[in-house]
């Protein structure tokens, strides 16, 4: 059985076009799932992969745009396997497009393994759970929402926000304490535009990270439909060079709002029942066979660690996109544009970000005893502050009480010192800690009920400086 | 039967065979070369409907389909607990060890080990009637589980032969002479996922399910053989609610299902409950738990079977006479995937897109849940509850998943983002939630609470109830404005909140909290207020109050060990009995 396939098959008859799709008649032995080629009328060929498979009938989808293909001429050819990505060592400071062919004009790579880019779920049992914190200088995220080895930690951004400086700051810095392994980082584009990439590049160019990169880039101008096999070239890619290589990755995906918007392209070729805003009802499971695949594996060296960006539209977090990416990854970095209008950088908003895994990350051994109660503290306070803020529009700083007034002084100092940091300003995990406990010494002890007592005898700078 | 089908089309999840006349609705088929396992959920002269439970990716049409005349069933028997299953329960570690660190397809592992050998002590009587339910005798299946061998439903006989000893699963243990001829016994029994199991009687829910947490436990109170439900948007705490509940809820046995969810929280999950200590019964709590995951990027339709498969297990410790509680992380995922297939045989959509069965679905998920007589001649009960987590997009409990599941359950545990953002843990609004066993309960706490415990209760939440009309005033006036008397119930509403509603799910001690220290600690703030009433009387000033040390105490009670906390709770009470007696006017 196995042998009875091996052979490509040839059709030419193309009996629709519509959208991104092609449906092929007259076929036999499609398997679902499987590569396509075709050749055009102008000798042009393009890739595609089978949508659904009826005895006689595909339906194809086609990568690069169903432009210029007839129902006459266009030769659709089957190879007879499914979507695979050659993957090597040597990809390592190269550049490919979006369907992982080279663009950097170096000559093409020789691959160790050819790997179906769908990959395949981790067996939970095989997991192991992520728990080394990773320092990435920025206070807003060591200190309150830790990133740790394996998490898929997503950046909530909007339109005009500095969400490309923050990843950049973060692929640059990003460091275990006290280890020197072998480090990458992935990189997949989805339809930036050639003004964001090429910030990327110039800011892996300057700070040296060139050599450790690999790039998939897909850009505005380039084929929608091709988004969808994208950010699955660069993670099977980044899967050889963590379980396979023993490197620690980081995967940098960017923007999923694109990925998104080509998912529903294809959904309404296909004239699927929409879910919410038009986008496809089984999209939580599309975008969760992407994000999944970050993590560890008991044994391995290596690690997965992934930063999807997306812009919300219209900053709005209840949109489909956020919403679902939200319910998949380990919590989500968000920008606030309140904050960048006021100048400050990185405009993190802490509040409603999160790091689910932070908790197993930090403590004694890996940063500091007092960091969650510090984290926690600060939390509560800033939080508490905020809500001042919004008291006093209404009824005028005079009316508040002692307390309220200092919370509403930590907030504002809170923002101005503790969150605004400088793009290249790369604090330790210790500064970032010593940092909070200088802003919660403005508060009463008393009020500081997040923290256990014998921490703050050690580490509130009352009792420090004795 | 023997004949097969072949496949004509693929799409997804969903394959449609021919030649499939004869076969039933919800059999279970193996699709293609590689036998896929996978369900009928149509059927149209010849042509079968088919969910496949493993990804379909390089099927082909021409592929055969095997049926195999039998519903997707569970395999029930002993080697269910400590064991880890996917959705259709096939067990992860057997997965692992054959195929390796990924889920690859056309994997086919038994959910009951086969070559284990188990004691069997018989302790039904040769020669004796027995019928569908009785026990035939135990095994000792993890440390703290006495698995009980019944008969299966609807056998009935005389008990001729009974066979203790070391068995495997597969070997005859009893053999029972029936109106149709002699049955041979095993210890496994199958029962198809989609059928509740039968019991004798239905009772009335009157046993709290203590769960450690305050909020829960003092304010909204579930049932045993109860139905909740959590939901609420993410990063408000579902799934460290669901793991909390897992963990120290007072059930003898516990059903895990990650349906749907992240792969790293059910590593959590099996890294933690092999190491945590059950506080009911000082062994490990995996000893009485068994866990099922699908995770989201694991196949669709199995998915939609999970919790079907969870709980038929459930039901199947209830029938032995446990309590069985039944965590469902995530119900939304579950309903999407009904919607993924329902979208796929091109249903005509309800709301959102999910079909228009989704109410009957629920419901006649969570109508599986109750407190019951079991079946067989002896008189003896056992109850399963479920929690289900609800995942409404963007936080919105108007969608269908939701508003389809409040109108089932009992009790609405609502997760609030704002109190989430603040870090308020568990982020359940206390003025939104609801339980629906707080009075068929309330003989069970006065008869076994400490006395006054459901009146505490209700002064807290008509304080908490009071503070939300008065912070609208507050957020107009300023809290300077307001009448020193309500001034004070702010400061105490906020100690119920702080002091005694947020619970560190991190903190060892914190993490469960007896219902006699609950108790204590409502008690502690009640008494503060009273005094600090009396001093307002005395014509003391609020700042004296709002400034005495003994609140510093109330707020780190909660860290104190349970077995500890009296005499904490009697220094506590001095310290503020001396501090209010020394204030002056």
């Amino acid at each position: 059985m196995a042998s009875a396939e091996v052979s490509t098959r040839e059709y030419t008859a193309v009996t629709e076009v519509a959208g991104p799709l092609i449906v092929v008649e007259g076929v036999e032995g499609v398997a679902y799932g499987e590569v396509v080629r075709i050749n055009l009328a102008s000798g042009e060929t393009r890739m595609g992969q089978v949508l659904e498979a009826r005895s006689g009938i595909a339906v194809v989808q086609v990568f690069e745009g169903t432009r210029g293909i007839d129902t006459d001429q266009t030769k659709v050819r089957f190879t007879g396997d499914i979507m695979r990505i050659g993957v090597s060592r040597e990809m390592v400071g190269r550049f490919f497009d979006g369907l992982g062919r080279p663009i950097d004009g170096a000559p093409p790579i020789i691959p160790e393994k050819k790997l179906d880019i769908n990959g395949a779920a981790i067996n939970p049992t095989s997991r192991a759970y992520p728990n080394e914190f990773i320092q990435t200088g920025i206070s807003t995220i060591d200190g309150m929402n830790t990133l740790v080895r394996g998490q898929k930690l997503p950046i909530f951004s909007g339109a005009g926000m500095p969400h490309n400086e923050l990843a950049a700051q973060i692929a640059r810095q990003a460091k275990v304490l006290g280890s020197e392994e072998p480090f990458s980082v992935v990189f997949a584009a989805m339809g930036i535009t050639h003004e964001d990439a090429s910030f990327f590049m110039r800011d892996f160019e300057r700070t040296g990270a060139l050599e450790r990169i690999v790039a998939f880039i897909n850009l505005a101008d380039d084929p929608a439909i091709e988004r969808i096999i994208t950010p699955r070239m660069a993670l099977t890619t980044a899967e050889y060079l963590a379980f396979e290589c023993d490197m620690h990755v980081l995967v940098i995906l960017t923007d999923m709002t694109n990925y998104c918007e080509a998912l529903r392209e294809i959904s309404a070729a296909r004239e699927e029942v929409p879910g919410r805003r038009g986008y496809p009802g089984y999209m939580y499971t599309d975008l969760s066979t992407i994000y999944e695949r970050a993590g560890r594996i008991r044994g391995k060296k290596g690690s997965i660690t992934q930063i999807p960006i997306l812009s919300m539209p219209d900053d709005d977090i209840t949109h489909p996109i956020p919403d679902l990416t939200g319910y998949i990854t380990e919590g989500q970095f968000v920008l606030s544009r309140n904050l960048h209008r006021r100048g400050i950088y990185p405009p993190v908003d802490v509040l409603p970000s999160l790091s689910r895994l932070m908790d197993e990350g930090i403590g004694p051994g890996r940063t500091r005893e007092d960091h969650a109660g510090v984290a926690n503290q600060l939390y509560a306070a800033y939080a508490e502050g905020r809500d001042m803020r919004d008291l006093v529009a209404v009824v005028g700083e005079e009316a508040l009480t002692e307390r309220d007034r200092r919370y509403l002084e930590f907030a504002d100092r809170y923002e101005r010192e503790f969150v605004t940091q400088g793009p290249d300003e790369d604090r330790t995990i210790f500064q970032t800690l010593d940092l909070g406990w200088e802003l919660l010494s403005m508060l009463p002890e008393g009020e500081l009920k997040r923290i256990d007592e014998e921490i703050i005898k050690k580490y509130h700078p009352k009792y420090r400086s004795k | 039967m023997s004949e097969n089908g072949i496949i004509s089309k693929i799409a997804g999840p969903l394959v449609i065979a021919d030649n499939m006349r004869g076969c039933e609705m919800y059999e279970l088929v193996k699709v293609g070369e590689e036998r896929l396992m996978g369900e009928t959920i149509r059927l149209d002269g010849d042509l079968a409907y088919i969910q496949v439970y493993e990804d379909t990716t390089g099927l082909k049409p021409g592929e055969p389909v095997l049926r195999t005349g039998a519903p997707l069933s569970a395999e029930l028997g002993p080697g269910i607990i400590t064991n880890f299953y996917d959705g259709v329960q096939r067990p992860l570690d057997a997965i692992r060890e054959r195929a390796g660190d990924y889920i690859t397809r056309g994997v086919e592992v038994p959910a009951l080990d086969r070559e284990r050998q188990w004691d069997f002590t018989p302790t039904a009587e040769e020669g004796k009637q027995v019928e569908g339910g009785d026990v035939l005798g135990t095994v000792q299946e993890s440390k703290v589980i006495t698995h009980k061998i019944m008969v299966p439903p609807g056998v009935s006989g005389k008990l001729v032969e009974i066979k203790g000893g070391k068995h495997r699963v597969i070997d005859t243990i009893a053999l029972i002479e029936t109106e149709d001829g002699m049955k041979e016994l095993t210890m496994i029994q199958r029962w198809p996922v989609r059928i509740g199991r039968p019991y004798k009687e239905k009772l009335d829910p009157e046993v709290p399910l203590l769960t450690g947490q305050r909020i829960y436990d003092t304010f909204f109170p579930m049932a045993k053989g109860g139905a909740g439900a959590i939901p609420g948007g993410f990063g408000t705490g579902k799934t460290v609610s669901q793991h909390q509940l897992a963990k120290w809820s007072d059930a003898q046995v516990v059903v895990y299902v990650g349906c749907g969810e992240r792969g790293n929280e059910m590593t959590e999950v099996l890294d933690t409950f092999p190491e945590l200590d059950d506080p009911t019964t000082g062994e490990k709590l995996m000893e009485r738990s068994v866990l099922i995951a699908n995770t989201s990027n694991m196949p669709v339709a199995a998915r939609e079977a999970s919790i079907y498969t969870g709980i038929t297990l459930a039901e199947y410790y209830r029938d032995m006479g446990y309590d069985v509680s039944l965590m469902a992380d995530s119900t939304s995922r579950w309903a999407e995937a009904l919607r993924e297939v329902s979208g796929r045989l091109e249903e005509m959509p309800g709301e959102e897109g999910y079909p228009a069965y989704l109410a009957t679905r629920l419901a006649d998920f969570y109508e599986r849940t109750g407190r019951v007589r079991v079946l067989g001649s002896r008189e003896e009960y056992g109850s399963v509850s479920v929690v289900g987590a609800v995942s409404p997009p963007g936080g919105d409990l108007s969608e269908p998943v939701s508003q389809n599941t409040l109108r089932v359950v009992s009790v609405f545990w609502a997760l609030d983002s704002t109190l989430a953002d603040r870090r308020h843990f568990p982020a359940i609004n206390w003025l939104r939630s609801y339980s629906l066993y707080l009075e068929p309960l309330t003989p069970w706490f006065e008869k076994n609470a400490p006395p006054g415990f459901m009146d505490q209760r209700n002064r807290m939440m008509a304080i908490l109830q009071k503070e939300s009309e008065l912070q609208e005033i507050v957020q107009l006036v300023g809290a300077d404005a307001l009448p020193e008397r309500e001034r004070v119930l702010l400061d105490v509403a906020r100690m119920v909140r702080e002091d005694f509603l947020q619970q560190n799910a991190y903190h060892p001690v914190d993490s469960y909290c007896p219902l006699e220290k609950q108790y204590l600690m409502a008690n502690v703030i009640l008494r503060f207020y009273d005094k600090a009433d009396e001093a307002l009387d005395a014509g003391i000033g609020i700042d004296k109050i709002e400034s005495l040390p003994v609140k510093d105490e109330i707020a780190r009670m909660k860290y104190v060990p349970g077995e500890e906390f009296r005499a904490r709770y009697e220094e506590i009470i001095k310290h503020m009995d001396e501090q209010f007696g020394s204030l002056e006017a």
